[in-house]
């Protein structure tokens, strides 16, 4: 089972009449994994998220999720599902509408008493368990669809856009939940077409654009990788400046401040002692990490605006 | 099945949190008031005629027939109201049911669960069919009820004939279902009522032309209830209900004289039925 991987997708394509929404899709998920969907809106990340939860009927291709086809209820019973635009039964109460979506995944009543508690705590809304979902913020009714999403500890979540509409509170929590989900060793598949969200939350990223997948990219790599580093410091001499060439390379010096690439972080310390050696004051040495914003451009062009 | 029990409970809490039963019983019991209302004094007017001809007993006799004949035209009339406030009632909730579920996208999380897309369906069907049944019962048992206990009066065939309309209930809000699997609610609701249109105009054509006895309008009528066979539902209903006499004599402008068949009731059991596995079709195979 460990070997399955959680997602498997092979040139998955969707046609809504003269337009592809989806190209061609072949991407795979491993299991305990948290991987990002990115892309500007309208790239086709929803059909995509749509096709593999069998609401959309592929045109061609072929995926297939924990091992089984897509669509199948086997597979459906461990996976987890917050829409994008969430719409819930809005005269039912938090309580009642979580009920109604366990008894759906085929809870027994005592097991989904507890785990509705306990989910309720988790998102915040246990004061609210009574009271009618139309009485609910957008953001309180995310919070109950996340918490919906959850119901079954499923081996798979499928998110979409799910910080949309919530404020800095519910954003960080819906991150704090994709971290505990991860650890516990559950797969996130996450569409967004914030950076910054997948930035933090994911282990891989697949940048879609026009339906197809451009780049796929392991985001723990971006730590490790080279990256600029910014000096600003007093008594810069051009042979002090020269002499960082030691660790790096595209030395830049403009008065107080250096720009220099470095191979690892490892070098930072290293600097510093010279610097100081060098009897420089040195006010501040910031590792300028190449971002992901920066990837994105350069992989999707500058007209595949967010 | 545990997931079609799941949705036909959450179809009727929400019917009731919509308000849908609340005001369906609140106007439910004005039409009962009213028509009872209306019955008492048409009533007392038919016994007025009554004792003024209680001379001979031939005369007698005469004013019970024709006192019968006037409760029983009366009760019909009152019970063809229902029918058609009944069909409006399962036309319309079922419009939206799939329609509006698929527009708001509710029906994304519940579709993407263990369960099969027909549960969905037939939880829904199953739901509606007792909150109509709740409806009717007090509808047609508040109309029969209103004149038995004023006048003593029950109709023969009263449970088959009811049966039938709730049949008809069935049969029109299953069209609706079915076609607010791919249609939205207000273009249901037009097929819906354009083919009950349709049915009526083809059930009293079709009444005409076996009163002047033209074959071919009759003709016209029975490929109309071949299309949509509500109307000949509620002339069945009407002719097991009616009085012999009015049968008979082809009197009662809520009667019937040409009677659909008990073939035809069959052929609407197998129609609601298509209808149905259509609808389940359908919302299996569409994109959500």
């Amino acid at each position: 089972m460990d070997n399955i991987p959680a997602i498997e997708t092979h040139e998955l394509r969707k046609v809504f009449g003269e337009r592809a929404a989806v190209k061609g899709l072949t991407l795979q998920v491993e299991q305990g994994e948290a991987f990002g969907f990115l892309g500007p809106n309208g790239a086709g990340k929803t059909t995509s998220m749509k096709m593999l939860l069998g609401l959309i009927a592929p045109t061609s291709g072929s995926a297939s999720m924990l091992g089984s086809p897509i669509g199948d209820r086997a597979a459906l019973k461990h996976i987890g599902f917050l829409p994008e635009h969430f719409r819930f039964q809005e005269w039912l109460t938090a309580n009642e509408f979580l009920e109604l979506h366990g008894h759906l995944y085929g809870m027994d009543s005592n097991e989904l008493k507890a785990r509705i508690s306990e989910l309720l705590e988790r998102v915040g809304l246990t004061d609210f368990r009574d009271k009618l979902l139309r009485t609910f913020s957008k953001g309180m009714l995310q919070r109950i669809g996340l918490a919906q999403a959850l119901l079954n500890h499923p081996k798979l979540v499928f998110l979409d856009e799910p910080t949309s509409g919530l404020d800095p509170v519910g954003r960080r929590l819906v991150r704090d939940i994709i971290h505990e989900l991860r650890d516990e060793g559950t797969s996130v598949f996450l569409n967004s077409h914030l950076l910054s969200e997948i930035e933090v939350t994911c282990d891989r990223v697949a940048f879609i654009r026009h339906g197809e997948v451009a780049r796929v990219l392991e985001l723990a790599s971006l730590d490790t990788n080279q990256s600029d580093v910014l000096i600003r410091a007093g008594g810069l001499t051009e042979e002090v400046t020269s002499g960082l060439a030691k660790w790096g390379k595209n030395i830049q010096a403009n008065g107080e401040t250096v720009n220099l690439t470095i191979s690892a972080e490892s070098a930072l310390p290293e600097i510093t002692r010279y610097l100081v050696a060098k009897g420089v004051e040195v006010y501040a040495i910031t590792p300028q990490r190449v971002s992901l914003e920066d990837i994105f451009i350069e992989t999707v062009g500058k007209d595949g605006s967010l | 099945m545990n997931s079609i029990w799941t949705i036909t409970r959450m179809t009727f809490r929400e019917a009731i949190r919509r308000r849908i039963v609340l005001t369906g019983l609140i106007l439910g019991l004005c039409f009962i008031i009213i028509y009872a209302i209306g019955f008492h004094f048409i009533y007392i007017s038919f016994r007025g005629v009554e004792s003024t001809m209680q001379n001979a007993p031939s005369q007698q006799a005469l004013a019970h027939i024709a006192d019968t004949e006037g409760i029983n035209a009366l009760l019909l009339a009152g019970l063809y109201a229902v029918t058609f406030l009944s069909i409006a009632m399962a036309a319309l909730l079922a419009a939206d049911t799939l329609a509006g579920e698929i527009n708001s996208g509710t029906i994304q999380t519940i579709v993407t669960k263990p369960i099969r897309r027909s549960d969905v369906v037939i939880g829904k069907w199953l739901g509606f069919a007792f909150l109509l049944l709740l409806y009717f019962l007090l509808m047609a048992g508040g109309t029969v009820l209103s004149v038995f206990f004023q006048s003593g009066y029950a109709p023969r065939n009263l449970l088959a004939g009811m049966a039938l309309i709730y049949f008809e209930d069935l049969l029109v809000m299953s069209i609706s279902m079915a076609c607010s699997s791919f249609l939205s609610a207000l273009a249901t609701g037009g097929v819906v009522f354009g083919l009950y249109g349709l049915a009526f105009i083809g059930g009293w054509i079709e009444q005409f032309g076996a009163m002047i006895q033209n074959s071919t309008a009759v003709k016209v009528g029975i490929v109309a209830s071949l299309v949509m066979p509500s109307e000949s539902l509620w002339r069945r209903a009407a002719f097991e209900m009616q009085t012999p006499l009015a049968g008979a004599l082809n009197m009662s402008p809520f009667g019937t004289i040409s009677v659909p068949s008990p073939l035809m009731v069959g052929y609407t059991a197998a129609y609601l039925l298509v209808t149905m596995m259509l609808a389940i079709r359908v919302f299996e195979k569409r994109d959500l």
